[in-house]
């Protein structure tokens, strides 16, 4: 069996974790495995370990042409790096990162804090669609006052700076 | 604030309490935030680092926790300043390496420090002694909240807050303690909690970090994952763990104590002979005994008067410190062994020898299994 590390020697030491009821294997030569702490277990944790050899592949799902418009950054640097360009990369690179994530963390979707600012721009985008969805109803069922009353909480919540 | 009244004074954090503080050293957290759309510091260019840094220094500087404060770029620090300020704790080894377009801010008290375009744009952390990482988290919380309104954080609905590293993505906080367990070393069960806690998808790792080997019986023990779970969720996880090592490590204290009170005696004795009266140590050496002799002051061997200087050692005897203090920009490995010795011997003058009639037996809880 082949080293997950370099693919090039063979592996001698076999590693299994158990992480959220899901089994991982890493096998690895005796010179990855010193290299990577194992033989030193305050320092190691195989998740790292997974990590890091996780990272480069996994965004190759990419076309290698894509490229960041803000940053400029390419799926290349992330194999060289480990790291991305800048936020909007997160956008650009989605379905090669969504995977990644997901074998990471212990869910796919942020449930902490949330900026106020932003608390406060996604709540008004709810209210608004909302209003929108009664008044598409109101206007179907004809109840005509009843959606002229919508449209003008809609008009008065749109003018509100944001 | 001058980097003199910095190394002045230590951390409140060493000085202060905390609830276990006798294992638990102290309680950090970090968080991992980014300005909307710049490129993250690794791949940023110098001007852009610049620009990032200007802005972000700007608004930490105005927050009233660093009313008084001490901000300084890293290039207008000598490498020897920077090393003291990651023996604190208050920059990271990968900040320390970095030059131009970063900087650290920190308060007076050393309980908040902010490093500005390490791997991140802002590092942000909070730092206290003993187990209290709700209260440390809520101070660091508080200072997130109120950069919000003056900087524009890369937030996204889906994934939270947007960070250089995936592994950070979501909430881009790290909790941590920093636990000293000599007797779970002494006993041989440390790597068995190790495995344990690594097993439930917690890290467990030496005295700086990533990476770093696990000196003087301290362990730090952090969450590895930030997406997926609330801040207070991690948190609470976290706890609950460290509070089960803490009862694990007062047994073994215990079983120690009552089974083996010779080797107990013996290696406090040893500890106390060799740091009274060595002539050279090195780092590494120090740290290991003086543990033991924190252990001792735990369990009444030694008066609680001495706890705090002992505990200064800590800090005092790492290698920059040791530099720093004798005013000196060059020195050999051997000449800050002596050096540390002297300043141990001197320390421990006034320390009288272990009393181990003084021991103090406690019965393991029936609760906890071995």
């Amino acid at each position: 069996m082949q080293c997950d590390v370099c693919h090039a020697k063979e592996a001698t030491v076999f590693l299994t974790q158990i992480v959220d009821g899901k089994m991982q294997k890493v096998n690895l030569c005796e010179s990855c495995s010193k290299e990577k702490g194992v033989n030193d277990p305050t320092g190691f944790a195989l998740a790292d370990l997974l990590l890091g050899i996780g990272d480069s592949q996994q965004i190759e799902k990419n076309p290698a042409s894509v490229k960041c418009p803000v940053c400029g950054f390419t799926q290349a640097d992330f194999k060289k790096t480990g790291r991305l360009g800048c936020s909007h990369c997160y956008t650009v690179f989605d379905d090669g990162i969504a995977p990644m994530l997901k074998n990471m963390h212990k869910g796919t979707a942020h449930t902490g804090k949330t900026p106020a600012k932003f608390h406060m721009t996604r709540q008004r985008g709810e209210k608004l669609k909302s209003l929108q969805d009664n008044l598409s109803k109101a206007v179907a069922a004809e109840e005509f006052e009843k959606a002229a009353e919508l449209r003008d909480q809609i008009r008065l919540l749109e003018a509100e700076p944001v | 604030m001058k980097f003199s009244r910095i190394i002045a004074n230590s951390g409140e954090w060493l000085s202060g309490d905390g609830p276990n503080r006798q294992i638990v050293v102290s309680s950090r957290v970090r968080l991992a935030r980014n300005i909307r759309n710049k490129p993250f510091p690794g791949w940023a260019k110098k001007a852009e680092r610049l620009e990032v840094m200007g802005l972000v220094k700007t608004a930490v500087e105005a927050l009233p926790e660093m009313e008084e404060s001490y901000s300084e770029p890293l290039e207008s620090l000598s490498p020897l300043e920077k090393q003291v300020l990651v023996e604190r704790h208050l920059i990271s080894r990968e900040h320390a390496a970095k030059a131009v377009g970063s900087a650290v801010v920190t308060n007076a008290r050393q309980s908040l420090s902010v490093m500005i375009n390490e791997e991140d744009h802002l590092r942000m952390q909070a730092i206290c002694c003993g187990l209290q990482l709700g209260n440390v988290f809520d101070m660091i919380n508080r200072v997130d909240s109120e950069l919000e309104s003056s900087l524009d954080f890369a937030f996204d609905s889906h994934l939270g807050y947007l960070t250089a590293c995936p592994s950070n993505v979501g909430t881009g906080m790290r909790a941590s303690a920093m636990l000293h367990l000599p007797a779970l070393v002494m006993s041989d069960q440390i790597n068995k909690i190790i495995n344990s806690v690594n097993k439930i998808g917690l890290a467990v790792r030496g005295l700086h970090g990533e990476g770093t080997e696990a000196m003087g019986n301290l362990f730090q023990v952090s969450n590895q994952t930030t997406l997926g779970e609330t801040e207070e969720e991690i948190i609470g996880r976290l706890n609950r763990v460290i509070e089960q090592i803490i009862e694990h490590e007062q047994n073994a204290r215990a079983l120690l104590s009552q089974r083996k009170p010779v080797t107990l005696h013996d290696q406090i004795g040893r500890a106390y002979g060799i740091l009274c009266h060595a002539f050279s140590m090195s780092s590494k050496e120090a740290l290991n005994l003086l543990s033991v002799i924190k252990l001792g002051i735990d369990l009444d061997v030694f008066p609680e008067a001495h706890r705090f200087p002992v505990d200064e050692l800590f800090i005092e005897t790492q290698p920059a410190h040791l530099q720093k203090g004798a005013q000196v920009q060059k020195m050999s490995s051997e000449e800050r062994d002596t050096l540390r010795a002297t300043i141990i011997r001197a320390k421990l003058n006034q320390m009288p020898g272990p009393d181990m009639t003084r021991l103090k037996i406690s019965v393991p809880t029936a609760t906890s299994k071995q």
